[in-house]
């Protein structure tokens, strides 16, 4: 498996996309139905609030009191408080529902030809794709579309996959075994298979994905639970704080109007981030889409902020799938060239991955030309019960195989026995303890060296472990090579655990034993018996590949197959949980400033003393509540492109990454609303609106 | 301000820091159930207790069954206290002939001293019996004290242990808090308080002629006994009206010091419990840290405030600061210091009259008893207290690290959250709404001794005393009547139940998590960065609410003085 290709993905969508913004507006006033407003406790406060001060708005105008027109900027400004945070949610879905359409246009049109009966692949009918139930079978030739998520049980095909996937390349289904599965939506390229459809649609992956990324079937993931919690405790708070104003008011021998409360009120409660909650879990989930990795739930990406451990399968994801030659050790009278040279002659003809390695590494390291093979060459294939191969021109016959059988070779050409040279078992045993594989190389009746085999460590994993380590994340590789060769290897790829020999039980126990410790695990994999793993890993990515089995149990697939996208995957949670936190803290940081503003203006009229604590200097009380109300709703405009971009996430350590964010929404949020409510108010007196 | 002011300050810290790792060791080894060095002594008399009340000592409730037996508990103590003071006077040890006290004053007493508060809405001489003084109030300071304790102990254990369905026993906490800690202390604390010269007598008030030829009666009394635990525990009721500032309460300069000292040294060692439960020390410390970085702004500006005085009394030539309402044997450094250490505490004793000091300097009062009581704070109380705002904090910063937030391997959860909230909204529920109901409802505003924002801030402070179960007073309010009586012990009660309920259910919850071990990813709870934040958290989410009758108390009459005017 290739790491290095190109990761197709998902067409992204700008921000300023007409055909995501205009719907969006339109969703801005559907969602002002106070049903809808209710699921979001803050938002639907401020609706509340709003409401109550138009009404009063219109009683003051039917009246014809004073100060309406300022009442009038306040109640608008608080309406678009609310839009603002409708609008956020809206362009958050309008980005899924896009990528979502895309989706859903392979899957309309999609016809299928249902079997009458599944022992006659001739006699079928044609439905529509939607019609199809679990269990139907469906045959598939040669540039049909698969019409649902199945399991071929007969025949074999090439299939392309782009549409999910966005990978070109295609890949070959197969009935029985680990690539039986097939998915709906995914062309047949040649050939013909028979298809049972195991899941009804409205339920196949296509359609969770068109769900979840929709943001139809979202649900509060626990920590979003959480973090409404405290953000309906605050509201509470400022309530107390609010209304309690007036009788303090009425001692000093003042009065404070409904709509000024309102203001103070709104502007205290933490309507920054409870505008933007929704948006933020919505493009999380949206970020992994265009990463190719569908989530099952929201809970699942946010599982993968937690990830304390990392399962990772050795083959194809640490090492390079085969094993390759890395060094040529010449026993003592014979030159590393003239070893070199007789193990690329060996090789020459020698197809396999390990025969072309020798070849490579005997022309980059050791310089020597590959020049056409002597014309009477004639290439020994590797047979299982010689475990050697190797070539015979002319007079020479060489042979490179498994140690035992290169030496019952050479006592064969020399026809006596001949020692094995002490050097010769030296480089064996020290390869064999490094964990390679030593292949031994011989002449005739004359042992030449040994080549050294091994399972090569992809050369950009060390530095995503380093990565990982630094996220607090560790990582353990599982292999079925024995205790020796995986300790070798961990060593190399800079893994801190791993699993030799190991088994599907192994893994499982691995998990259980590491979940009682506290820690949770994120785990890959493809095969039916990763399935009881995945289905018990905190965050099981299943690969797109992979049996139906092994997608079921997972609660994520990969569709490009790429195990190391787990890493991906951990920041994309990560980024989740940090833009949460990070803008709750601004919304919760930006108080400071407000209070400065409002609390000298509601009291000038009966405290001018108060005057003092309007830092910013702003023009009238009438401007300095207006400006804070006007910054209040701005800011969540403002902040619509981070809330769907999500907070950068380094792998520096949480210290360091807590110190940064601080720095910027902790602090920055307490200093930004000074100077913006400053700017506001220059504005807003440039214009007499106040 | 003066060098021997600043020195006395530094001395006064260096000396609660070098106690609370050495108290901290001892408690955990307590509350551990390990054996102490007065086991020969003291493990008979706890076997007793326990024989006689029919406690298995080796039994452990679950946070439901432990706070259902400390409601229990505290029923009947109320139940006993409230008889003790309704029928003072036919019970012995009354010398003074005191009489039954009226039925809302009693009710408002008993929930006073059973909820560690101490608010006094009478004189202790002139009111009460030698009997209910140490019967009823004196014990209700020691259960009042080690149930604070105990609760926090509770808690500790629900951060400390993994996967547990309970968090300790009720029963044997209590008393081995009350035999191990707080008797042996007070023991020793009464000794030095009456080689300091307070008295310790069943003996009745001495007549005294004074030198004009008037007759003077000189109330004394049981007096050492119950200032050392009224120190100790946080309780702050005095024996006498004039509490501290009373010489036989408080003589000396160095009686003065010790009883400080004595107020913060068990809440100090408390965190250092915390850190040892948890298996990290830093992490008490840290929270001591956050604690000495509030306490220490809070004691710089009423230390600022009262030395400079005001420009009305400079502009008379009274030089040196102001010492309206101040004993001359303390001076300014001593009283100020008090004042933020007592209220920074729940203590509520009070050496100095805080009505009289400057606006700023009696905002700092009010300021550490609106946070809730989280510097140092009653012993237990405080600590919990912190840990709720620990729990906030973490939940809020914690996500900047990209992780579900973590606090010493405790997953903070909904739940966690949610009751952390709970209990942080009752503060400004009881403190500003019992305040805009007192300013307004006539009355109520009857009992106000001063006009204007002055008059404001003491129904303020007195409410905010209450709730935070601090009990000093702003004095000037008139507080003995119906009104007072009654919606201050609505007050106090909510304040010290509502908190500790909440905050049982977290240790509950917290008992039964896994522990999740620290890495890399983990977010720091040890270093200067975590209490800088956490320190930022409490005074936005705790103290920014009160900022609009701050304004309206203090701040303008602060601002009005400098212009000229009083109240």
């Amino acid at each position: 498996m290739e790491t290095s290709k190109v990761r197709k993905r998902m067409p992204v969508s700008t921000l300023l996309d007409a055909k995501i913004v205009l719907p969006a507006i339109g969703q801005s006033f559907v969602k002002l139905d106070p049903r809808v407003l209710v699921k979001n406790p803050v938002m639907f406060v401020l609706e509340m609030v709003t409401l109550l001060t138009t009404v009063l708005l219109l009683r003051d105008i039917v009246q014809g009191g004073q100060g309406i027109l300022f009442e009038l900027q306040i109640v608008v400004w608080l309406w678009f408080t609310v839009l603002f945070a409708n609008f956020a949610e809206a362009v958050a879905e309008g980005r899924g529902k896009a990528q979502a359409d895309t989706l859903r246009l392979t899957r309309t049109q999609t016809r299928a030809k249902r079997l009458f009966s599944a022992d006659n692949p001739e006699r079928f009918e044609m439905v529509s794709a939607e019609d199809l139930k679990a269990g139907d079978v469906v045959v598939c030739e040669t540039n049909d579309i698969i019409p649902g998520d199945g399991d071929i049980i007969e025949g074999v095909a090439s299939v392309n996959e782009a549409a999910i996937t966005g990978e070109s390349a295609p890949v070959i289904r197969e009935s029985g075994g680990d690539r039986s599965a097939v998915t709906g939506g995914t062309t047949v390229i040649s050939d013909r298979i028979v298809v049972r459809i195991t899941s009804s649609p409205g339920t196949s992956f296509l359609d969770r994905m068109i769900k979840l990324v929709e943001g139809a079937e979202r649900q509060k993931t626990p920590n979003e639970i959480a973090l409404t919690i405290l953000l309906v405790g605050l509201t509470i708070i400022f309530v107390f704080a609010t209304a309690t104003i007036p009788s303090y008011a009425l001692y000093a021998g003042g009065s404070i109007s409904v709509v000024v409360l309102v203001a103070l009120f709104v502007t205290l409660i933490p309507t920054t981030i409870g505008a933007l909650l929704s948006a933020i879990g919505i493009a999380g989930m949206d970020r992994l889409v265009r990463f190719n990795v569908l989530a099952m739930s929201g809970r699942a990406v946010e599982a993968a902020g937690d990830v304390d451990t990392l399962l990772l399968d050795k083959t194809g994801t640490i090492t390079f799938g085969n094993r390759l030659a890395t060094e040529i050790i010449p026993v003592p009278g014979v030159t590393e060239r003239e070893a070199a040279e007789a193990a690329l002659l060996a090789s020459d003809a020698d197809e396999t991955a390990e025969g072309r390695s020798i070849v490579q590494l005997a022309q980059d390291k050791y310089n020597v030309r590959r020049e056409a093979a002597p014309a009477d060459a004639k290439f020994i294939e590797f047979s299982a019960t010689t475990r050697l191969s190797g070539v015979d021109a002319g007079p020479r016959h060489l042979r490179k195989g498994a140690i035992d059988s290169v030496l019952k070779f050479a006592r064969e050409q020399a026809g006596r026995d001949i020692a094995e040279p002490p050097a010769f078992r030296a480089a064996v045993d020290k390869i064999a303890r490094a964990g390679g594989t030593p292949l031994g190389l011989v002449e005739n009746g004359r042992i030449l060296g040994v080549i050294h085999l091994k399972d090569v460590v992809k050369p950009d994993v060390k530095d995503r472990f380093a990565a990982l380590r630094r996220m607090g994340i560790k990582t353990v590789m599982i292999t079925g090579d024995n205790p020796v060769t995986a300790a070798s290897i961990a060593s190399e790829a800079g893994v801190d655990d791993f699993i030799a020999e190991a088994t599907p039980e192994d893994k499982l126990r691995y998990i259980r034993n590491e979940q009682g410790n506290g820690r949770l695990i994120a785990m890959c994999g493809d095969g039916t018996n990763d399935a009881p793993a995945l289905a018990q890993a905190d965050v099981g990515v299943a690969m797109q590949t992979g049996t139906q089995a092994a997608r079921e149990a997972g609660n994520m697939v990969d569709l490009d197959s790429d195990p190391t996208k787990l890493i991906e995957v951990v920041e994309i949670g990560k980024q989740l949980l940090m833009t949460r936190g990070s803008l709750t803290t601004f919304s919760i940081a930006n108080d400071v400033a407000k209070y400065f503003a409002i609390i000298p203006a509601m009291f000038a009229a009966f405290y001018p003393q108060l005057g003092v604590l309007n830092v910013m200097g702003l023009s009238t009380p009438q401007s300095a509540i207006l400006s804070a109300i006007i910054f209040n709703a701005l800011i969540i405009i403002a902040l619509i492109p981070l809330a769907l971009k999500g907070v950068k996430y380094r792998p520096i350590g949480a210290a360091a990454l807590l110190r940064k964010n601080l720095l910027v929404y902790g602090i920055g949020g307490i200093v930004l609303p000074f100077i913006g409510i400053k700017a506001i108010d220059l504005v807003v007196t440039a214009l007499h609106l106040a | 301000m003066t060098l021997i002011g600043w020195v006395q300050i530094i001395l006064y810290c260096a000396i609660i820091v070098a106690l609370t790792p050495l108290l901290g060791a001892y408690m955990t080894r307590v509350f551990n159930g390990e054996r102490t060095f007065l086991a020969p002594v003291l493990r008979p008399v706890e076997r007793l207790l326990y024989r006689v009340g029919g406690v298995d000592e080796t039994s452990e409730q679950g946070w439901l069954a432990y706070t259902v037996a400390m409601l229990l508990f505290h029923v009947g103590g109320f139940v006993i206290l409230y008889a003790l003071l309704r029928f003072q006077g036919a019970l012995p040890f009354n010398p003074a002939e005191q009489t039954a006290v009226p039925p809302d004053l009693s009710f408002n007493t008993a929930v006073s001293f059973l909820t560690n508060t101490n608010w006094q809405n009478y004189g202790g001489e002139s009111t009460l019996s030698y009997l209910v003084q140490m019967l009823g109030l004196t014990h209700q300071n020691f259960l009042s004290a080690a149930t604070g304790i105990v609760l926090a102990v509770a808690l500790i254990r629900g951060f400390a242990r993994a996967s547990a369905k309970t968090v300790g026993n009720f029963w044997v906490d209590i008393t081995r808090c009350t035999l191990y800690i707080l008797l042996p202390v007070c023991v020793v604390f009464t000794l030095f308080l009456v080689w300091q010269g307070i008295p310790q007598t069943l003996g009745s008030y001495v007549d005294a002629t004074t030198l004009e030829g008037a007759k003077q009666s000189i109330a004394v009394g049981p007096v050492a006994s119950q200032v050392a635990i009224k120190m100790l525990g946080t309780n702050g009721g005095g024996f006498f009206n004039a509490n501290a500032a009373h010489p036989f309460e408080n003589p000396t300069a160095l009686s003065n010091f010790v009883q400080m000292l004595s107020i913060f040294v068990l809440g100090a060692a408390l965190t250092n419990v915390f850190g040892r439960m948890v298996g990290n020390q830093r992490q008490g410390w840290a929270i001591l840290a956050a604690m000495g970085v509030l306490f220490l702004a809070g004691v710089v500006v009423c230390y600022w405030a009262e030395a400079n005085g005001t420009n009305i009394l400079n502009s008379l030539g009274l030089s040196g600061g102001n010492m309206e309402g101040k004993e001359v044997r303390f001076g300014i450094v001593a009283s100020a210091l008090f004042a933020v250490i007592t209220t920074a505490a729940s203590c509520g004793a009070v050496n100095a009259m805080h009505d009289s000091f400057t606006a700023l300097g009696g905002m700092i009062p009010l300021i550490n008893m609106e946070l809730g009581e989280i510097v140092v704070g009653g012993v237990g109380a405080g600590l919990y207290g912190m840990l709720l705002f620990v729990i906030v904090t973490v939940f809020v910063a914690g996500l900047m690290v990209g992780r579900t937030p973590e606090y010493v391997g405790k997953k903070i959860e909904a739940r966690e959250v949610k009751m952390a909230m709970l209990a942080i909204l009752i503060l400004p529920l009881m403190m500003l709404g019992w305040t805009a109901i007192g300013v307004v409802y006539p009355p109520a505003v009857a009992s106000m001794a001063n006009a204007g924002p002055h008059g404001f801030s003491e129904v303020l402070y007195a409410y905010t005393s209450m709730t935070a179960n601090n009990g000093s007073a702003f004095a000037g309010l008139t507080g003995n009547t119906l009104f007072y009586n009654l919606s201050g012990a609505v007050a106090m009660f909510i304040g010290r139940f509502w908190m500790i309920v909440p905050a049982m259910a977290i240790a509950g919850a917290l008992a039964a998590k896994k522990s999740v071990p620290p890495s890399l990813g983990t977010f720091p709870t040890t270093g200067g960065l975590f209490v800088g934040l956490l320190v930022g958290v409490i005074l936005i989410v705790g103290g920014l609410t009160f900022f609009p009758a701050l304004a309206l108390g203090p701040i303008v009459e602060h601002l009005a003085m400098l212009a000229g005017s009083t109240f």
